[in-house]
């Protein structure tokens, strides 16, 4: 239904210029949208940089954001998929006292039931890094939080989609 | 065979020669064909400026009093001409001061380069003095911005503004060039830009979509086109007019459409929207296809959207997919260039007209012309109305003059009664609604189109906000007719006031200067009218004057303006009084 909120998935293939995040985000702020999340990174092609962003809004809402994203010059491609039709992770790190390890022995179990990994150890501090879905992530961070967390980060959402995107053969199509 | 003399840009595909930053500003100008640009010289432009001296012969700058100036003549330099218009300031105030005319370029999709001046690069976030952030200040009113910190950038940097001002559904450009870029040196050449990979300016028509708008078409019993300023913007005014012909639909203008055709149109049944024609507006909910071509159903077209056109199958031809089922759900969208896509689509209509739904707005315009035209265009009473003088500078120009309207009642006044013979002659803010839009937009169109009389229709308040470019005016010479229609009022607002606001005139009462003796100490001849008798002379003076002209007419103090939509109605509720 197209008057449903839901969360969508922006994906946004630009030129890698100064300022376009201001463009983009800029659509959003006037607009009262809320970003759930955004990610920016290269992308399979070189020179072209991809947005991810997380918003809930109807469909109607976001086919028109599509189109003034797709408006913006050093925009290449825009799309919107719901999570059915990606492939989405986020990340997480956190801070702990190394003491706990000795101390408090069922965090060594969280640590292997969540497949979280240890990415540094040292007599202070220790630090996992976590993948996964917001749920997963969500409940570590229940887990973790009896024993006290130092710092605690989470990533924007990253996706993949399930269907093709053709960006490449779009550009081709340009130079010839 | 075609004979057709190509004059040869000496600027384009040169071999390449060592200049400075500030030098390629002005010939990539030059090669882009700007013979005119509007601008402010201050500290972080003037190497640009001390070029644009040595390059006074082939580029004529035009020293606004005004930032907003600049942009705004640059503005009506555009819309008469469909040329890119160029305007220039320094960094911080000159480059804010022009945010108005862009915003209001951006809204009403005018092809305009706007060019600042920034501190040097080193100083570049340090609050240097006169330093803003201008390309951040700017990212939501223009179609594309960017800052130059290098020389070697300026040509590519600037064919790319102009390629994006005026290609596909045009709009403003600003360039941002640090002060050490304008004084670097480097191996210039300038090459026009043909494409930018992201960038489509003109969706492909699909021709599917052409089909199936035809056959609504000619199926339909009651067709009704609004067309808007894509129809100008496209150049697809004699496409446009045989379409309608061919299948002989009533149509109607929004604002930035108007002129288009010419007023006499028989199939041109007027203005749609606020202040627009009462058969348009109430025959919108009573069509059964309603054809909208190069326009974005504003809000001050459509009032309130949930009653709107509810029972029309509507076709959106347009050339922004973004506008595409934006306000209003289409049946149908053409995408791509009107010329094109009416060309497409010509072919395929039916010869038709519709006498007897033509003759349904007819009615409407009678019922129009008796409760409101008569007495706005032929006072019976005494006091001088804003409509009678529209009337007499119709009547004087024979519709040739290209109108410059500011904002308010005299704006809508202009809009309605104003006639157009030729297109591209509706000069206005129609989108921003910009007060003070108008006295430079004015200068521009003049310098644009020297040929044609160019006259600016002004209210009192609006004047006032720009009013400084006469001294533009006076060291430009340039011929522009300028009318003051006072009525001592913020005059729409105060319409509201007493239709909305139990007649409480918060702050709109104005206590005006003596505007003759002002045009005077600018050296323009200035004459004013206060009696019916006065009227006709006053405008023959004025429309036969070689020189720049200043008519002030004080019309009745509260005169309305109908017919009207009311803010949140529908269309059908239009109000007669």
């Amino acid at each position: 239904m197209e008057n449903n909120i839901n969360t969508y998935t922006i994906s946004i293939y630009t030129e890698n210029n100064i300022g376009l995040l201001n463009r983009i985000s800029a659509i959003f702020q006037r607009r009262r949208i809320n970003i759930e999340s955004l990610n920016i990174s290269v992308s399979e092609i070189e020179g072209v940089s991809r947005f991810t962003i997380v918003v809930n809004m109807t469909e109607e809402q976001v086919k028109k954001i599509i189109g003034q994203i797709e408006k913006q010059i050093e925009v290449i491609k825009a799309y919107y998929h719901t999570d059915e039709e990606t492939i989405y992770q986020e990340s997480c790190m956190f801070k702990i006292k190394s003491e706990l390890l000795f101390e408090a022995p069922q965090i060594q179990n969280i640590i292997k039931d969540s497949n979280a990994i240890i990415v540094t150890v040292n007599k202070d501090f220790f630090v996992l890094e976590k993948s996964g879905r917001r749920h997963e992530i969500e409940l570590l961070h229940r887990e973790l939080s009896a024993f006290g967390i130092m710092q605690f980060v989470r990533s924007g959402r990253i996706a993949v989609t399930k269907s093709e995107m053709k960006i490449t053969e779009m550009l081709a199509a340009f130079n010839n | 065979m075609e004979t057709q003399t190509v004059k040869q840009n000496k600027y384009l595909e040169q071999p390449k020669e060592r200049i400075s930053g500030s030098e390629a500003v002005v010939r990539s100008l030059l090669a882009e064909g700007v013979d005119v640009l509007y601008g402010y010289p201050g500290g972080a432009i003037m190497p640009v400026y001390d070029e644009l001296y040595k390059y006074q012969d082939e580029i004529h700058h035009v020293l606004t009093r005004h930032e907003q100036g600049a942009t705004h003549a640059a503005q009506g330099y555009a819309r008469i001409s469909g040329r890119v218009g160029v305007a220039m300031a320094t960094s911080g105030p000159g480059a804010t001061n022009l945010i108005t005319g862009i915003a209001d370029a951006q809204i009403d999709s005018t092809p305009m380069v706007c060019i600042t001046g920034q501190v040097p690069s080193h100083l570049l976030g340090s609050d240097a003095f006169q330093e803003t952030d201008i390309v951040g200040i700017s990212t939501p009113v223009t179609k594309w911005n960017h800052q130059v910190t290098s020389a070697a950038e300026i040509p590519e940097v600037i064919a790319k503004a102009f390629y994006i001002a005026k290609s596909g559904r045009p709009g403003p450009v600003l360039i941002d060039i640090t002060k050490d870029a304008q004084f670097e040196e480097f191996d210039f050449e300038y090459k026009k830009c043909e494409g930018i990979r992201s960038y489509n300016p003109i969706p492909k028509t699909d021709q599917a979509t052409v089909v199936a708008a035809a056959e609504i078409i000619n199926a339909a019993k009651k067709p009704m086109i609004i067309w808007g300023q894509g129809v100008i913007l496209g150049e697809a005014e004699a496409e446009f007019k045989a379409v309608i012909e061919k299948a002989g639909i009533p149509s109607a203008w929004t604002i930035m459409g108007a002129s288009a055709i010419p007023t006499s149109h028989p199939l041109n049944i007027g203005m749609v929207g606020m202040h627009g024609n009462y058969a348009p507006n109430k025959l919108t909910n009573e069509c059964d296809v309603l054809i909208a071509i190069g326009m974005r159903f504003d809000d001050r077209v459509t009032g309130d959207l949930s009653r709107y056109a509810k029972q029309a199958k509507v076709i959106h031809f347009e050339i922004d997919p973004a506008e595409v089922d934006k306000n209003v759900k289409t049946e149908v969208a053409v995408l791509g260039d009107a010329k094109t896509s009416l060309a497409d689509l010509l072919p395929l209509l039916n010869e038709n007209s519709h006498t007897a739904w033509l003759q349904e707005f007819k009615d409407l315009y009678a019922i129009e012309y008796d409760q409101v035209i008569r007495e706005d265009i032929t006072p019976s009473k005494a006091g001088l109305t804003m409509g009678e003088v529209l009337n007499e500078i119709n009547s004087q120009s024979k519709g040739k003059a290209a109108i410059v309207s500011d904002v308010g009642q005299h704006q809508m006044i202009a809009c309605r009664y104003a006639e157009f013979n030729e297109t591209k002659s509706n000069i206005t803010s129609g989108g921003l609604g910009t007060m003070g839009f108008a006295l430079p937009a004015a200068i521009g169109a003049k310098m644009a189109a020297p040929q044609r009389d160019v006259v600016a229709i002004i209210g009192d308040g609006g004047y006032q906000m720009t009013i400084q470019e006469l001294g533009t005016i006076f060291q430009t010479k340039v011929p522009v007719k300028i009318v003051v229609l006072n009525n001592e009022f913020l005059g729409m607002v105060r319409q509201w006031q007493q239709l909305f606001f139990d007649k409480r005139y918060a702050s709109t009462e104005m206590t005006n200067p003596d505007f003759i003796t002002i045009a005077k100490g600018y050296h323009i001849d200035a004459t004013r009218v206060t009696k019916r008798e006065e009227l006709a002379d006053a405008v023959a003076e004025m429309m036969a004057s070689d020189n720049a002209y200043f008519l002030e007419v004080c019309v009745e103090k509260e005169n309305n303006v109908f017919p009207m939509v009311p803010s949140g109605a529908s269309v059908s509720e239009i109000r007669l009084s």
